[in-house]
């Protein structure tokens, strides 16, 4: 049974896809066809129509490229489209997995582009050096006379491998196509997901390479070296009537020598218009980061966590979203992004953070928090704030029921929407259509709890005090625990309140039952969709997609479970 | 950058190479390039920098991801000793295999590459870095990890009321204190 409208993701992939295939194919035959590159063909086989072919896609790709990452822009985007928009919002949120896509189908294409023209290359070398059939030899000779085009680019007779190198450091595409992929290569390497996640910093700062890429790809073409036929010598001298006589060329009057010329580089017209956009979001970010922002509080948790409050003229967030955040005393260039766990109806808004790195650590230092004595709000470092970008997360109002799932510190924008659903059903707001909340964190040790502990224990007490503790059912699902915890808890398991987290509602020991609890929240709301919404690792999300779809009615009446996912 | 172990980019940058070193040496080799024996070369360049750099070093901080299947590869590269655990020698190792396939126009790609990440191990050498093997942990609790296949869903049972004292020093071989190390790996992974 298809769950059908969760991944509008899958229609965006297979229209990209089938454009690059369309692409691919459709150049392939300009170059594989028309007369204008017969002679061309002849010298070059159909190395000319493969190299030609992921030329295009490339376009097309690294025009792509830089739009996933245009936040503010696609911010923009989702903000104007407030109608309907579930469905683009979420398309839109998507961007870094599309982005990663694009990358690898770009190194792809590289590669047979590559590949097709080092044939290219040395193949016309070797016609100039009298090592290969004498038709291209003597194709490979127009050009030599004074009144001649040339159709073979390489004009020095140097005999490979060195005729071949020095093609490529004297051509500007040589030169630039070397350096770009060298920059593509860096960038993926110092793109693999161990070092993106613990050497951000050489991910980062090596990802800049695509200035260099991009302004290497816009020129690479400029030297014209793919060569045709002109139309008027089309017109003068038909390919198909005179390549048997080439030695009558010039001599008999319907074959005159043909004339040849270089394509004009097309790659800057498809590029340039991304790469103003792109230019624009580095703009907006950075007039952004010089609003003001103040911090008005900081509080150390336990276990290297702190929390950071803060106030920003004009701030308006939504529940889930999460901003960039970059501290110049720490460090001048990197933005990292953290969760806003604040919700909208509070009056500043907060991020809590983890002290992982050597920019959290900074961070830490940065505030004060190594210190006992009570610190100066003038001490505090100046921090620049670039958002709020948008989630999935606020599509949960929407839903009558939802199931919340957070790992570890998955759970982060899960405090904001707590917390903002708290207060909209304390206000009786009207855009509140949530009745019924199912919230599961997962993690391994009690540690992590404290700070967010803290906020379902004040939830629990207004609840109890509004007389609806049906409203929120949370299960606290320890994944990691030992005997002496487990003889502890075995020990107190009459009590009211949980020993751990002090909440009435117990804390659970090992994974849940996702099939059970599925089916039992399935049919307690019959005839509903329930949003069920994961801020966690990928095998959850499987397991979550998978019970989703295996627990959905398959009619249009029925209960149906509605797949999120966050992407940080 | 304090934290950085450049040997984990390194090790990135230099396997990428082999791979391009290898796919050059085919493109000149199949396609009888002049001189294609440097395409030659340069596939078993390749293949030996692939097979070298295959297994990831331990991180020494924090656990490390290891590539899928690699321990075997790690008791070989962890035989040589020195040779391998040295990031000098690598570093001068990889430049050296590097030179001959940048006299083919269709290796100097991988020939840029392999230098690069010579150039980066050279950094992680001067910064004291060095190559250890990922071993696997030996088993701790043999009798009980054996047969539990999940963590269990259900709150432990409660022991009876005599039991209750002093239960976990009387548990065979539980190291006391430390959350349970998990016979089946729990993924935990945080985003």
């Amino acid at each position: 049974e298809k769950n059908l409208p969760a991944n509008e993701g899958d229609t965006r992939d297979l229209v990209w896809l089938g454009m690059n295939v369309f692409l691919f194919v459709w150049y392939y035959r300009v170059y594989d066809i028309p007369d204008k590159f017969f002679y061309t063909r002849k010298l070059l086989g159909s190395a000319l129509a493969l190299a030609r072919a992921p030329a295009a896609c490339l376009n097309f790709n690294c025009m792509l490229i830089l739009l996933p990452v245009c936040r503010n822009l696609l911010s923009f985007l989702r903000g104007s489209s407030a109608c309907c928009s579930t469905r683009i919002r979420r398309q839109l949120d998507r961007n870094l997995t599309f982005h990663k896509m694009v990358a690898w189908m770009i190194a792809l294409h590289t590669a047979i582009h590559t590949i097709a023209h080092l044939f290219n290359v040395e193949w016309c070398v070797n016609a100039r050096v009298n090592n290969s059939d004498p038709y291209s030899i003597a194709l490979s000779d127009i050009g030599d006379k004074p009144n001649e085009t040339y159709l073979n680019f390489v004009r020095q007779r140097i005999k490979n491998p060195e005729g071949g190198l020095y093609v490529a450091v004297t051509r500007l595409a040589g030169i630039t196509g070397v350096v770009i992929t060298l920059c593509l290569i860096l960038i993926i390497t110092s793109s693999t997901k161990t070092i993106r996640r613990s050497y951000f910093e050489v991910f980062w700062y090596t990802h800049h390479l695509f200035v260099i890429f991009f302004i290497g790809l816009a020129i690479h073409g400029a030297q014209r070296i793919v060569r045709g036929q002109t139309a008027e010598s089309l017109l003068k001298h038909q390919p198909r009537n005179c390549y048997q006589n080439i030695s009558q060329w010039g001599k008999i009057e319907n074959c005159p020598i043909p004339e040849f010329s270089g394509n004009p580089p097309m790659t800057w017209k498809w590029i340039v218009g991304p790469m103003f956009l792109y230019l624009c979001e580095r703009l907006v970010r950075f007039w952004r980061s010089q609003q003001k922002v103040v911090i008005t509080k900081v509080v150390t948790h336990p276990f290297k966590t702190i929390e950071l409050q803060m106030k920003k003229k004009g701030f308006k967030m939504e529940v889930g979203q999460y901003i960039f955040v970059k501290c110049p005393v720490v460090s001048k260039l990197e933005w990292h992004p953290f969760t806003l766990t604040s919700a909208p109806e509070e009056d500043f808004f907060s991020i809590h953070i983890r002290i992982v790195g050597d920019w959290t650590e900074g961070l830490f230092k940065a505030c004060g928090c190594d210190k006992q004595e009570f610190q100066d709000a003038w001490k505090l470092p100046k921090i620049a704030v670039d958002g709020p970008f948008g989630t999935a997360s606020e599509d949960v109002f929407s839903y009558e029921v939802v199931m919340l799932v957070g790992a570890g510190i998955g759970v982060t924008p899960f405090a904001s929407i707590l917390k903002s659903v708290w207060y909209k059903y304390c206000n009786k707001a009207p855009n509140l259509r949530l009745k019924k909340i199912y919230f599961y964190w997962l993690c391994r040790d009690t540690h992590a709890f404290e700070w967010f502990a803290d906020l379902l224990q004040l939830l629990e007490t207004q609840m109890q005090e509004k007389n609806n503790t049906d409203f929120l059912s949370y299960n606290i699902c320890l994944t990691g625990w030992d005997e002496s915890q487990a003889s502890h808890f075995a020990m107190h398991h009459d009590e009211e309140k949980d020993v751990i987290t002090g909440l009435k509602q117990k804390t659970l020991y090992g994974r849940p039952n996702w099939d059970n609890e599925f089916k039992t929240i399935g049919s307690q709301h019959p005839n509903t969709r329930i949003g069920v919404f994961l801020c966690g690792p990928e095998a959850l999300a499987d397991t979550l997609n998978k019970q989703c779809i295996s627990n959905s009615d398959s009619g249009p009446r029925g209960v149906h479970f509605i797949f999120n996912k966050e992407n940080f | 950058m304090g934290q950085i172990e450049w040997a984990m980019w390194a090790n990135e940058q230099a396997l990428a190479s082999g791979l391009i070193l290898i796919t050059g040496g085919i493109v000149a080799t199949a396609g009888q390039f002049t001189q294609w024996y440097l395409g030659a070369y340069s596939i078993a360049a390749g293949v030996l920098v692939c097979l070298l750099e295959y297994p990831r070093g331990k991180r020494s901080k924090g656990s490390t991801m290891e590539r899928c299947g690699q321990k075997y590869l790690t008791r070989v590269v962890k035989l040589f000793g020195p040779l391998t655990r040295n990031y000098y020698i690598r570093a001068f190792l990889h430049l050296g295999l590097a030179v001959p396939a940048g006299f083919l126009l269709a290796t100097i790609l991988g020939t840029a590459c392999l230098a690069i990440a010579s150039g980066i191990y050279l950094l992680a050498a001067i910064r004291g870095e060095q190559w250890s093997p990922i071993e696997p942990k030996p088993k701790e609790r043999p009798q009980i990890g054996g047969t539990i296949k999940q963590p269990p869903s259900n709150p432990p049972p409660r022991p009876p009321a005599e039991a209750r004292k002093k239960p976990s020093e009387e548990a065979a071989g539980v190291p006391t204190g430390g959350p349970q190390e998990n016979p089946m790996p729990v993924n935990d992974e945080v985003v």
